[in-house]
């Protein structure tokens, strides 16, 4: 089983060098840490930064340069910064190449759940609905099961929807899935986790096909 | 052309019950600080909001709700501020959910002149419902009107008397989509400086967006979440 940090690394081995990148608020964030040697990825984000740096040394935190999660960031050199419609543009016109984020649910078509829990947490989307309705390519990170046990990998989300059949890849504390026609399509398991379990805690069609290997991280 | 006032209650007046405002910032990041607070002191009420958050509670727009001066947000992101969410719940506050990039892009429509857009964001989502749906390039979209108001109020770290302005860091944000979607636009800024200090080629906001502009003080610039490294 995987921690945050876990998911995180096995993340970061997606990055392609050249990339602008979008990381979510949460375990998406720390993807940053673990970016492969050789590879140079620019991180984007959506409140108008470009070449977002590491979290400031204490006592060189800057009020007026925070990220979208509302944390004190760095500017590495390159980067840019610009106002919100430029931002969105960069996402919707699809020159972000990669958007990593959480979910509540995801279901097999690819829709995600990540929003609002009706009568209980309405925070609001946030910029979540126009990423996933532009971005190219998706990555989720997410549990692979609540606090209850119960799947949030699912033949349909329950939860009101952030965007249709947008997702390409989910990776978990406990598998990496790929989302095709069929369904997930498991390609990796986290150490220590066998098939069968990840079997027990798939709601969804999950599609196995010869040896799953373990992940490196 | 001189478009300074002398303070935020002087740059407010016009205001009345139940206007529609625009408010810069992202979090607590660039937004008009001094505004918010005569507002607060004016007492004004019933007004509709349009901000991307809703501050926190003790501060930023948060410091509206709690006297209860709001009747609507507009906003794209709610989530660190209690009061707002009871307000919510309760019905007492009603509350338009939109996604950031649309409520970006409404308010720049609404400055240039384009009454509405077609984007992908929220098809097939609550979002969508009610709003007309078209196939662009094989891919749906949904119609999302522009948005303006009776008064802009953003932040910015400098202007001159003729309303130029820029910004700093990304206490840009939504300021300058909001500076030319205000059929008043309020600026106020760190510092005012001379009429040709400011290098014409690295101006943000022209001044033709903006109608009234003063020096504030005594700025907060609260951080909502102090995250830090170690030495080491």
């Amino acid at each position: 089983m995987l921690d945050r940090t876990g998911i995180a690394k096995r993340i970061a081995q997606e990055l392609q060098d050249g990339w602008y990148v979008n990381l979510g608020i949460g375990i998406p964030t720390l993807v940053a840490n673990y970016i492969p040697e050789g590879i140079n990825v620019e991180f984007q984000s959506e409140n108008g930064i470009l070449g977002m740096g590491p979290f400031p040394y204490e006592g060189e935190e800057d009020a007026d340069l925070i990220n979208a999660g509302k944390q004190t960031v760095t500017m590495l050199p390159g980067g840019s910064i610009f106002d919100s419609s430029t931002s969105f543009a960069m996402i919707r016109g699809q020159h972000v190449q990669l958007t990593v984020l959480g979910a509540m649910e995801v279901a097999e078509n690819g829709d995600i759940a990540n929003w609002k829990i009706p009568g209980r947490m309405v925070k609001g989307m946030g910029g979540a609905m126009d990423l996933v309705a532009s971005a190219e390519n998706i990555i989720v990170a997410m549990q692979h099961t609540n606090r209850k046990g119960e799947s949030k990998i699912l033949k349909k989300c329950t939860l009101p929807l952030t965007g249709v059949g947008c997702v390409k890849k989910i990776v978990t504390n406990m598998a990496v899935l790929e989302v095709t026609d069929q369904g997930f399509l498991l390609l990796e398991r986290a150490p220590g986790v066998s098939v069968e379990d990840i079997k027990n805690a798939t709601a969804g069609r999950l599609i196995v096909e010869g040896d799953i290997p373990e992940m490196v991280v | 052309m001189n478009k300074l006032v002398t303070n935020a209650s002087e740059a407010i007046v016009g205001l009345k019950d139940g206007m529609t405002l625009m408010l810069g910032g992202f979090g607590l990041c660039g937004i008009p600080e001094n505004c918010i607070s005569a507002m607060v002191e004016l007492g004004v009420k019933d007004l509709v909001c349009i901000s991307n958050n809703a501050g926190v509670d003790d501060f930023g727009l948060g410091l509206l709700l709690q006297k209860r001066q709001i009747r609507k947000m507009i906003s794209s992101y709610v989530g660190e501020n209690d009061e707002f969410e009871r307000q919510m719940l309760s019905g007492e506050l009603e509350v338009d959910l939109i996604p950031q990039g649309s409520l970006a892009e409404r308010c720049r429509a609404g400055g240039a002149g384009i009454p509405a857009f077609f984007t992908p964001a929220g098809f097939g989502t609550e979002v969508a419902d009610g709003k007309e749906v078209r196939s662009f390039n094989g891919k749906p979209h949904i119609l999302e009107l522009a948005l303006t108001a009776d008064f802009a109020m953003i932040k910015a770290w400098k202007g001159d008397r003729y309303g130029n302005l820029i910004y700093k860091g990304t206490a840009r944000n939504f300021n300058p989509v909001m500076a030319m979607a205000g059929k008043i636009t309020i600026a106020e800024v760190e510092e005012i400086v001379e009429p040709g200090e400011l290098d014409p080629n690295f101006v943000h906001t022209p001044g033709v967006f903006v109608q009234r502009i003063f020096q504030g003080s005594n700025y907060e610039k609260r951080i909502e979440q102090r995250t830090v490294r170690s030495r080491s």
